[in-house]
């Protein structure tokens, strides 16, 4: 199926429930589908995609849609990088209708930019009769949503979503209709996230009113929340943490948010244990996917958040730190080196097989002949099908010939009090091949006996995954969605080395 | 009528709204409460009656599915008619309720 049917089917279900919009602007699934209809005909014959680039805005789906129903992709790109950059990505796509916010569109002089307002207003002059509407584009196969690769270790790439991936994401993981007129999702992640494109499409399916927050602050989206009477909403593990901050111990009791689900990069135990507290009438929602699979393959559900919570079995308590179960039309294996599947709580390397998982970027298909698609995520799934990701692969450090998971001496580092921050990167050894650094980031006004946490690593896990060295700085980078920049630090650490010892 | 997925399907005789998640590339004679199916909403003018053993009705949301599983439709719109294809009433498919992830 094509995203132009999801239009139709809008129209169908939700013709007179307000679905986007603000206190400006209520649009109904029939203007929705008015506005696609004429926003397409702009689009039609005269461009060969339709890139976004600016914060969220109320009306966005209104962008996708139109370049869906013209059968060309939508281009979402990251507005914060820096120009250099955000022009080179623009350029991969000539002839494109390039709409922007206010603030981003000084910024892309020569590159014909339209304000997304502007767009909207020039649409509304339109008279549809007269400029004779098009038909809707159907054939599933072509690529709805071009994505860029957050290019924390190369140039970005583009990851190409077809309408079937899209499709097949929705009506295997939502049930149309399936919210009341009640409900609404506030959308927090940016645009150029494919759980931005992800939050639009499945909401929209679900008849589920979608406020866009412009930009993110934990304050703001607080405050919308309750303003709004917001019943379901998205976040990344770092919007997570800062609520949880800005709440400082305040228990929100009888919250309106129903469902608060999160994913992007990992999360630690501390954020989502205090956030389970802050919010106890919340249903809490882990989701793991990545762009390549159009969005979420597997899901820890609200009852496993409160199972590992209360339980005393050790395995259920463990399950609170798993991405949950894999949805029903996915598949998955774990392998080793040699690609032979390895059994229950074995480590190996997460293969991904379903009609989501597009795992293709522009000119290259990484599917092998089987159509399994591998994620370079390390992972190991227990004995009732909980997921565990432990990261990237090539994070790997081998000290010793022994394969370390920076990610699990993270974790234990990040489970001691005073710990905010930590990142753990393999430096070259003359003896060990690979020795371990860890980097942490302490809570300000807080003493923390770096032996001790050396300790705690050892006492944990075992004297081979100890860091040989902690260092403690101010903070780390992360890319805006909070995955962290361990490249950057351990590039960082490598320069720093060199200057001692020349 | 051959269906295309995406393909829209409304009802003559009541409200309801179909939409086509596959389907096989042959000749099929869809109906709804009993009678056929019609181009555009505009076109029901009320003059026909769901047909007795046609009114097990379609829920919003639901998908409906023949016994061969060789065509799927989505309701989009709930009717008091019943979804019929070449004769053979579709059975309502049942789904695994999933968390809302995003």
């Amino acid at each position: 199926m094509h995203l132009s049917s999801l239009v139709e089917m809008v129209e169908s279900g939700f013709d007179d429930r307000v679905l986007l919009g603000d206190e400006s602007s209520q649009i109904t699934g029939t203007d929705f589908g008015f506005l696609v209809r004429l926003g397409a005909t702009q689009v039609h014959n005269k461009y060969t995609s339709v890139i976004y680039v600016g914060e969220n805005h109320p009306l966005l789906p209104v962008g996708l849609f139109a370049a869906a129903w013209a059968g060309v992709p939508f281009v979402p790109v990251n507005y914060r990088l820096e120009d250099r950059q955000l022009r080179s990505l623009i350029e991969r796509y000539p002839n494109s209708l390039v709409l922007t916010d206010p603030l981003t569109a000084d910024r892309l002089i020569g590159l014909s930019p339209l304000i997304f307002d502007d767009w909207l207003r020039g649409l509304s002059k339109i008279d549809l009769e007269e400029v004779g509407p098009i038909e809707p584009a159907e054939n599933d196969d072509d690529v709805a949503v071009v994505l860029f690769t957050s290019g924390t270790t190369s140039e970005p790439k583009s990851a190409l979503l077809r309408h079937r991936h899209l499709m097949a994401y929705l009506l295997g993981s939502v049930e149309f209709g399936s919210a009341t007129e009640s409900e609404a999702v506030l959308v927090s992640v940016p645009p150029y996230h494919v759980a931005g494109i992800a939050n639009m499409l499945s909401n929209l399916f679900s008849g589920r009113r979608l406020v866009y927050l412009q930009s993110f602050s934990a304050k703001v989206w607080l405050e919308t929340v309750q303003r709004e009477a917001i019943s379901h909403a998205m976040v990344v593990p770092t919007m997570l943490a800062r609520v949880v901050d800005e709440l400082d111990g305040e228990i929100v009791e009888h919250s309106t948010l129903r469902t608060l689900s999160y994913g992007g990069a990992k999360i630690s135990e501390k954020v989502i244990r205090a956030a389970l507290a802050a919010f106890p009438t919340t249903g809490f929602v882990n989701a793991y996917g990545l762009t390549e699979t159009a969005s979420t393959i597997a899901v820890l559900g609200p009852d496993d958040h409160r199972a590992a919570l209360l339980s005393d079995d050790l395995h259920v308590q463990r399950r609170l730190s798993s991405v949950g179960q894999v949805l029903p039309m996915v598949e998955i294996e774990i392998r080793d080196e040699l690609e032979n599947v390895v059994g229950a709580g074995e480590s190996g390397l997460i293969y991904l097989r379903g009609e989501q998982v597009s795992g293709e970027y522009a000119g290259k298909s990484l599917l092998d002949s089987e159509g399994w698609f591998c994620t370079r995520d390390q992972g190991s799934i227990d004995s009732e099908g909980y997921l565990f990701i432990e990261g990237r692969v090539d994070d790997t450090i081998i000290r010793g010939g022994e394969n370390i998971a920076p990610a699990e001496i993270e974790e234990v580092l990040l489970a001691q009090v005073g710990v905010t921050g930590a990142c753990v990167v393999g430096l070259p050894d003359d003896e060990w091949g690979q020795r371990i650094v860890a980097v942490v980031v302490l809570e300000a006004g807080h003493f923390v006996d770096l032996d001790e946490l050396r300790e705690a690593v050892r006492a944990t896990l075992r004297g081979s995954k100890t860091p040989e060295e902690i260092i403690v700085r101010d903070s780390l980078p992360h890319t805006e969605t909070g995955k962290m920049l361990r490249r950057v630090v351990q590039s960082e650490l490598l320069a720093c080395e060199g200057g001692t010892q020349s | 009528m051959i269906l295309k997925p995406g393909a829209r399907l409304i009802s003559a005789v009541c409200a309801a709204e179909m939409m086509t998640v596959k389907a096989p590339k042959t000749d099929l004679e869809v109906t709804i409460g009993g009678v056929a199916i019609i181009a555009s909403v505009a076109a029901r003018d009320g003059s026909v009656a769901v047909v007795a053993g046609h009114d097990g009705g379609t829920l919003m949301g639901k998908r409906y599915v023949d016994e061969a599983d060789t065509i799927e439709l989505l309701c989009t719109k709930a009717g008091v008619g019943a979804v019929a294809v070449n004769g053979e009433l579709l059975q309502l498919k049942e789904a695994k309720a999933l968390p809302a992830s995003d």
